[in-house]
C-alpha cells in the first residue's frame, strides 16, 4: 500500500488539492445562497414552510440521480460535478439559518430598533452574529456532505479522489483494486476531517466570546 | 424634585392619540391627551392590557399610532426619520436586553457609534456611565453580559439608555426580572441619576409601590388607556379620583404613605468611620471614644462597603478590604418603607445610607423613623385639627 502511494504522490496530491477545491468553493457558494435566502425567509414568513420542506426533501434525492438529471445539461466533468455539490451543501446551511436567526429573542431586535438600529444595520449588527454559531454548525455539516458527494461525483468525470474509488470498484480481483479504492476512501475521510478541524477554528476566531460555548 | 439646575429633558405632549390594531373592535389607546413636563418622571401604571406599553412605545414610533399626534418638545415626531428619532430617545427595557455578543462597552457605546461620535469621546463617555452606574469601569468594561449579575446587566441597561444623553428616557418595566434587594437599590439609583441629569423619565409599571416611589406624577389607566387619574403620588394616595383608582392603589395605602417620605427627611446618626488597610488599634480608639459598638469601612471611593462589630476587629492588625458591591446599604432617596425593610435584616437594626455616587453619608435606625412617623402625625392631626376648627368657625 505504502509504495503504491509513493508511487502515485504527485497524482495524489493534486487531485485532493482538486477534490478540497470542489468543496471550498461549492460550499462557499452554497453559504452565500443560503445565507441570503434565509434572509429573505425571516422577512418573509410564508417563506419559512417552503424553505423547510425544500431543505428537508432536497437531501432526500440520490445524489447519483441528481448527478444523472444535471449530466445532460452541463455535461462531463466538473461543469456537472460543481453545481451538484453546491446544490446540497446549500440544504443543511439554508436549515440552520433559518433556525438561527428565527432563534434570536424578539425582545433583542425590538431593543435594535429602538435604539435607532436600521433593520438592515440591525440584521448585520445583531442577528447575523447571534445566529452565526448556528449558521457556522450547518457550515460544518455541509462541509461533511460535500466530501462525500463530491468521491460520488466522479462519476461524471468531477475532479478529486473519486476517480481512485471508482477505478479500484471496476477492476475488481485486480492488482492494486483495493489499494485504489481504500487510497479514495482513506483520502476523503482524512482531508474531510482536516476541513472540519479548519472550520472549528474559524469558529473560535469569528464567534464573540460572549455567546461561545 | 426641588433643585434649582435646569432641566436638559424635553416635554412631551400627547394629543388625541389613538391605537387601533386590525381585527379588534376596541381600540387598544383610545384618544389618550396626555402633556409630560420637561425634567420629571411619569410613571405609567395599570392593569395588564390597559394600553400603557403601547403609549409608550408610540412616543418612539415602535408602534405607530392610528391617529393623533405626540410631540417632543414641540416638534411632532411624525415629521422626524425614525432611526434618528430613536437614537435620540433613550430606551430601557426589563433586564436590560443588552446583546449578548458585545462587551459592556459596546453595548453602552453602540447608540454613540450610531451618532458618529469619535472613538475616544464614546470611550470616555462608556466609563463616565459605568461610574454613573456604580460599576467601576476597569473591571466591567469588557466583560460580557453573561457575566454579570442581573442588576449589574440592569444598570448597563440604564447607562446604554442614557448613553447618548437624550433628553427623553423611556423605561419599560425597567426593573421587573430583578430580585426585590436589587430592585429597590436600583430605584434608588435611578432617583440619584435623575437628581443630576433631570431628564424627562416616561416609565411603565405593574407595580403601585414602584410608581409612588419614582415619580413626580402617575398616571393610571383603565383599558383602552382611559385616563383615570394623572397626578402626584401623595394626590394619588390620599385623594384617589375614584373607585377604580382606589381599587387600584389598593388596601394599606396609610402604609404606602412611607413610601412618600424619604430616608433624607430623616436625621441621620452620625457613626465611626475606617477605611481598609487602617490601624485597627487606632479605630477601636477612635470607636471608643465615641461610645460607638461598631464602625463602618469605607474604600477608596468613600463608598461603605461593610459594618463590624468592634469585636469583629478584635484580632486583625490592619483593617481587612470589602468589596463595596456586595454590601447593602440604602440611598438618601430610598423610601422609609424601603428603610424599615433594610434595617429589619440588617444585624445591627439599622442600615447605612449613602448619597450620590454611593458615598457614605451616616447611618439611619427605628428610633429615627419611628420619631419621624410620630412628628408627621402630630402634624397631620394638627391640620385636621385646624381644618376642624375652621369647620366650625365658617
Amino acid at each position: 500500500m505504502w509504495d503504491f502511494i509513493v508511487e502515485r504522490r504527485e497524482d495524489i496530491a493534486y487531485n485532493a488539492f482538486q477534490h478540497v477545491n470542489l468543496v471550498v468553493q461549492a460550499v462557499l457558494l452554497a453559504f452565500v445562497v443560503a445565507v441570503l435566502l434565509a434572509i429573505l425567509v425571516t422577512r418573509v414568513p410564508a417563506l419559512q414552510s417552503l424553505a423547510n420542506s425544500v431543505s428537508a426533501m432536497g437531501l432526500t434525492i440520490p445524489s447519483l440521480a441528481l448527478l444523472g438529471l444535471l449530466l445532460p445539461l452541463f455535461g462531463i466533468g466538473p461543469s456537472t460535478a460543481f453545481p451538484a455539490v453546491a446544490f446540497y451543501a446549500t440544504l443543511p446551511i439554508l436549515r440552520n439559518a433559518v433556525v438561527g436567526l428565527q432563534g434570536v429573542d424578539a425582545t433583542l431586535l425590538e431593543s435594535a430598533r429602538g435604539m435607532g438600529m436600521s433593520p438592515v444595520r440591525s440584521m448585520m449588527r445583531v442577528q447575523l452574529p447571534l445566529a452565526w454559531p448556528v449558521i457556522l454548525a450547518g457550515v460544518r455539516v455541509s462541509t461533511q456532505m460535500s466530501m462525500g458527494i463530491a468521491a460520488i461525483a466522479a462519476i461524471v468525470l468531477g475532479p478529486g479522489l473519486g476517480g481512485y474509488i471508482y477505478t479500484g470498484l471496476s477492476q475488481i480481483g485486480g492488482a492494486n483494486a483495493l489499494n485504489q479504492a481504500l487510497l479514495g476512501t482513506i483520502g476523503v475521510v482524512i482531508l474531510a476531517l482536516a476541513l472540519d478541524a479548519l472550520l472549528l477554528l474559524l469558529g473560535r476566531l469569528t464567534t464573540s466570546k460572549g455567546i461561545r460555548v | 424634585m426641588s433643585t434649582t439646575t435646569t432641566p436638559s429633558g424635553a416635554d412631551i405632549e400627547l394629543i388625541d392619540v389613538v391605537k387601533r390594531y386590525p381585527g379588534q373592535k376596541n381600540p387598544a389607546v383610545d384618544s389618550l391627551s396626555l402633556h409630560i413636563p420637561a425634567g420629571e418622571i411619569v410613571m405609567f401604571v395599570g392593569p395588564s392590557g390597559c394600553g400603557k406599553t403601547t403609549s409608550l412605545k408610540m412616543i418612539n414610533r415602535l408602534i405607530e399610532p392610528t391617529s393623533g399626534t405626540i410631540k417632543i418638545d414641540g416638534e411632532d415626531v411624525r415629521g422626524k426619520d425614525v432611526d434618528n428619532l430613536r437614537r435620540n430617545v433613550g430606551y430601557v427595557i426589563q433586564g436590560g436586553s443588552l446583546f449578548p455578543h458585545m462587551s459592556v462597552a459596546q453595548n453602552i457605546g453602540l447608540v454613540p457609534g450610531l451618532l458618529k461620535w469619535g472613538k475616544s469621546r464614546t470611550s470616555d463617555r462608556v466609563d463616565e456611565l459605568l461610574e454613573l452606574v456604580g460599576l467601576d469601569p476597569a473591571r466591567y468594561r469588557d466583560r460580557y453580559p453573561r457575566e454579570l449579575s442581573g442588576g449589574q446587566q440592569q444598570r448597563v441597561g440604564v447607562a446604554r439608555g442614557l448613553a447618548a444623553d437624550p433628553p427623553v428616557i423611556l423605561m419599560d418595566e425597567p426593573f421587573g426580572a430583578v430580585d426585590p434587594i436589587t430592585r429597590q437599590r436600583l430605584q434608588d439609583e435611578l432617583l440619584s441619576i435623575q437628581d443630576e441629569l433631570h431628564k424627562t423619565i416616561v416609565c411603565v409599571t405593574h407595580d403601585i409601590d414602584e410608581a409612588v416611589k419614582l415619580g413626580d406624577r402617575i398616571l393610571i389607566l383603565e383599558e383602552g388607556a382611559q385616563v383615570a387619574q394623572y397626578d402626584t403620588p401623595e394626590a394619588v394616595l390620599v385623594t384617589p379620583a375614584n373607585p377604580f383608582v382606589e381599587d387600584f392603589v389598593g388596601a394599606g395605602s396609610t402604609l404606602k404613605q412611607l413610601s412618600l417620605s424619604r430616608v433624607s427627611d430623616v436625621e441621620l446618626a452620625e457613626t465611626t468611620t475606617a477605611r481598609s488597610g487602617e490601624s485597627v488599634p487606632e479605630v477601636l480608639d477612635r470607636a471608643r471614644a465615641r461610645n460607638d459598638t461598631s464602625v463602618v469601612v469605607l474604600d477608596s471611593r468613600n463608598r461603605p462597603c461593610e459594618w463590624l462589630w468592634l469585636r469583629e476587629l478584635q484580632g486583625h492588625g490592619t483593617v481587612p478590604e470589602f468589596n463595596a458591591e456586595e454590601f447593602v446599604t440604602l440611598d438618601r432617596r430610598a423610601t422609609l418603607n424601603d428603610a424599615l425593610d433594610t434595617m429589619l435584616s440588617s444585624s445591627h437594626g439599622a442600615a447605612v445610607v449613602t448619597g450620590r455616587r454611593d458615598e457614605y453619608v451616616g447611618v439611619v435606625n427605628f428610633n429615627a423613623v419611628t420619631d419621624f412617623i410620630q412628628a408627621t402625625e402630630e402634624q397631620h392631626a394638627a391640620t385636621a385639627a385646624a381644618d376642624a376648627a375652621n369647620g366650625e368657625s365658617a
